[in-house]
């Protein structure tokens, strides 16, 4: 049963789709973006993002954990030398998609993978580091304790008549 | 193992067959050239996408 296997095959054997990912990644390591089908983009991004997080350090093991999938020096060394500096500042998601329509044979829907870093025009107005956004609401954070303080107060005057009420 | 008894008779097959419709696509109008697109794509013509240039269009020759 495949229950909970939820990655796409992509109709390969396990070899012949890492031989592919391999391929794939290092064509966009070369050329900073690729075309492509919808299904391969989305399965290449969560291979190729790790090895440009490994990127960012520059040492011998990483080079060699790299190598050991990407199997191609001259990709190695692109990316450390060069990816690797570019996407210092970007804490994760180095890739964008985007959808460019149907391909003519089989209607296979076509897109582009690319290097965030790598394209010039694309949001580069919004330039800089992202105000950090938080889904905390601080009036409620406020709320909580002062709540307590009047539930637990409330208590006392409570369980005071009672105790009163006994003696 | 159980058979069809009675072939389907062409009005009952075709009465099967109206509920299989094609769908409408959602075009769009591109923000930049105004040409027809489909939503969450790059315009086909300019290249724009989310009002600005994703990618570069290939020049006619």
């Amino acid at each position: 049963m495949r229950h909970g296997k939820k990655f796409n095959h992509l109709g390969r054997k396990s070899a012949h789709r890492k031989a592919m990912l391999a391929n794939m990644a290092c064509s966009l390591i070369e050329h900073k973006r690729i075309k492509t089908t919808l299904a391969k983009a989305k399965a290449l991004r969560p291979y190729v993002e790790p090895m440009i997080t490994r990127s960012k350090v520059n040492t011998t093991h990483n080079r060699r954990t790299v190598f050991s999938y990407l199997q191609n020096k001259e990709a190695v060394k692109e990316l450390f030398d060069e990816i690797g500096g570019k996407v210092a500042a970007r804490p994760g998601g180095y890739t964008r998609i985007l959808r460019t329509g149907f391909r003519l044979g089989d209607a296979a829907e076509m897109c582009i993978i690319e290097l965030v870093d790598y394209n010039e025009t694309m949001g580069a107005k919004s330039t800089g580091a992202k105000k950090k956004r938080t889904r905390r609401s601080k009036a409620k954070a406020e709320d909580a304790p002062a709540a307590d303080a009047t539930e637990t107060a409330s208590d006392a005057s409570t369980e005071a008549p009672a105790e009163g009420g006994e003696s | 193992m159980a058979h069809p008894k009675r072939k389907i008779s062409k009005t009952r097959r075709d009465k099967r067959r109206t509920h299989y419709k094609a769908a409408i696509p959602n075009v769009v109008n591109c923000s930049n050239c105004g040409a027809p697109t489909l939503y969450h794509r790059v315009c086909s013509e300019c290249g724009y996408y989310k009002g600005q240039l994703a990618i570069e269009p290939k020049v006619k020759g």
